[in-house]
């Protein structure tokens, strides 16, 4: 394999990996608070969260670029602490993966939490723990199958992003240019070999993320109680 | 505790449904909350727990849980919670299960030992199981023990047995009823079986549309005929007794309350040893003169202290007074008038059956 390819790869799982332990402490409270909260805004909050699935790639990339861009609300902030801007860089590409990403983690998830019901809380209330340990000892570990999926899902997503990263992170090898940019570069120069071997692995990854789904997870419910 | 017991004062509004309660519970023994689906039971169990957050103020052992001010969380209650499904948590074993409240108690406060706790409820031969490996009434015994495992100072019970079949009921009440004979923390009830009143209780509190319409202790309440709900083929009253001879040829035993004594089946205890009769009102009749000859064994002099409606036109429910004992007898009108029957009556009460149920 080439080393543009290994590269490519090789940044792909970094910005994934990245994204998925951001979306796991960014994702459990907003689940959290989506399962059980009574709020008239649980709504509209569950409304954006899921935008990205039905929103074209392009579309969110938009949006995103002009945020971050100079002129954007984002983009004024950032240079205004000296970072300068966000677009084609790795870390706005961490951030607009984590957004991107943001449904495949918490839907799972509060899926879970809701599963749980009340009670395994409330016996825990009568046994002594206080609000902080029943989130942690209890509905953390009841809710175990949707961190698997939505950890699974959030990654397989990332690596699987295309338009968001072509809109907002360019194509700069080593920074922005992951697997997914790669092989549409090597399409549109007709290096169809590298374009194989690459989509090859790739699509190998992603039967084995599914499998690894179907298989560490089978359906659990009915354990609430 | 025996000084102040509970003393609970509720005020909850849903929109199909008001609980307005104001009681005093006694600080020990078994008081039982009774009454229909939709009285009110649980959600006043709820309310003592903390897990309802109703208006109102509630004193337990002298210490106040909750006033106008005040609401104090269910995690720093020091009390014990058996839900209706034994709700063990499916990520720990049995013995994680029993540990979890121990392990949030500092080592001071600890009165009851887990060893007690697992010995008490007969589970530890089932420690390293996981929850979905157990039956229903092996469940509900590791419920209760992990209930007692944190050294409660009240015990909340919401109908324990209600989930299970009747042999798992059998199961569980000797461990219930060994609950109450050895362990001083008081434990408040919720049911809606007769039968477990009969068994457990010590205090009655009967609920209805989300009061309590009546509250005392269990015998005298159960001999109430103003009560305002019916308990069909239940209606009866709880004897407390004490075996007082035992008849080794007929294997029979008296069994002595105040008031009178009564033969039962001899239940092989010791003479002195406490028990609780069940008598029924259907299983009394009466009689203006003492038979001769008749099969039933009992026959005890009595005067009619009251006499009400029987729930059917044709029937009628007598209360009678045996010293400082109370019964209750089922009647047709046709009889209340033949013998010319009303309060004050002397009459013989003949009692065909007197269940022993501890």
């Amino acid at each position: 394999m080439s080393e543009a390819n290994l590269t490519a790869l090789l940044l792909s799982l970094k910005l994934a990996s990245v994204v998925t332990l951001l979306l796991l402490l960014v994702g459990t409270p907003i689940a959290w608070w989506l399962a059980r909260t009574r709020s008239r805004w649980k709504a509209p909050v569950g409304a954006v969260v899921a935008l990205p699935i039905v929103l074209p790639p392009s579309v969110l990339g938009f949006y995103l670029l002009v945020a971050m861009g100079p002129e954007g609300p984002v983009g004024q902030f950032t240079r205004a602490m000296g970072w300068g801007t966000l677009p084609f860089t790795f870390t706005g590409l961490v951030i607009a993966s984590v957004i991107y990403s943001l449904p495949f983690m918490v839907q799972p998830l509060q899926n879970a939490f809701q599963a749980i019901g009340e009670r395994p809380l409330e016996t825990a209330a009568t046994l002594r723990a206080g609000p902080w340990d029943r989130f942690f000892s209890v509905a953390i570990p009841l809710a175990r199958p949707g961190f698997i999926t939505g950890g699974i899902l959030a990654f397989a997503h990332t690596i699987g992003e295309f338009g968001v990263v072509l809109m907002i992170g360019g194509n700069i090898p080593g920074e922005t240019r992951v697997a997914s940019v790669l092989v549409y570069d090597y399409v549109e120069a007709l290096e169809y070999a590298d374009a194989h071997w690459l989509a090859g692995v790739m699509l190998a990854f992603a039967f084995l993320v599914l499998l690894a789904l179907y298989a560490l997870n089978p359906e659990r419910r009915g354990q609430g109680r | 505790m025996n000084r102040e017991g509970i003393a609970a004062r509720f005020h909850l509004d849903y929109p199909d449904f008001a609980l307005d309660v104001d009681l005093l519970l006694p600080g020990r023994g078994v008081s039982a909350l009774f009454g229909h689906s939709g009285s009110g039971k649980t959600t006043l169990l709820r309310c003592i727990a903390g897990l309802e957050q109703a208006r109102g103020r509630l004193r337990v052992d002298g210490e106040t849980w909750q006033d106008g001010k005040h609401f104090l969380p269910t995690h720093q209650r020091p009390l014990g919670y058996v839900f209706q499904e034994a709700s063990l948590f499916p990520h720990l074993s049995v013995m994680g299960n029993l540990r979890y409240g121990l392990r949030r108690v500092p080592a001071a406060a600890r009165r009851v030992s887990l060893d007690d706790a697992i010995e008490l409820l007969g589970i530890g031969h089932l420690l390293a199981r996981r929850p979905d490996r157990l039956s229903g009434g092996e469940r509900q015994r590791v419920a209760i023990a992990r209930a007692l495992a944190p050294s409660p100072r009240l015990l909340l019970m919401d109908e324990p047995l209600a989930a299970l079949d009747q042999a798992r009921k059998q199961e569980i009440l000797p461990y219930l009823e060994r609950l109450h004979g050895e362990l001083e923390i008081p434990l408040v009830y919720v049911t809606h079986s007769a039968d477990e009143v009969a068994h457990l209780a010590d205090h009655l509190v009967i609920m209805d549309d989300g009061r309590a319409v009546a509250s005392g202790p269990l015998s005298e309440t159960l001999a109430r005929l103003d009560l305002p709900i019916r308990l069909g083929e239940e209606t009866g009253v709880v004897l407390q007794a004490r075996i007082a001879e035992r008849d080794a040829r007929w294997h029979l035993a008296r069994a002595e309350f105040p008031g009178g004594s009564l033969w039962v089946k001899d239940p092989g205890r010791d003479i002195g040893a406490a028990i609780r009769l069940r008598v029924l009102a259907r299983d009394v009749s009466l009689a203006l003169d003492p038979h001769d000859r008749t099969s039933i064994l009992n026959r005890l002099p009595a005067v009619v202290s009251g006499l009400s409606e029987g729930g059917h036109p044709s029937a009628r429910l007598a209360q009678l007074q045996m010293g400082d004992s109370l019964l209750l007898c089922r009647l047709t009108a046709r009889s209340v008038d033949a013998l010319g029957l009303e309060t004050g009556s002397r009459v013989w009460a003949q009692i065909k059956t007197a269940a022993i149920i501890e």
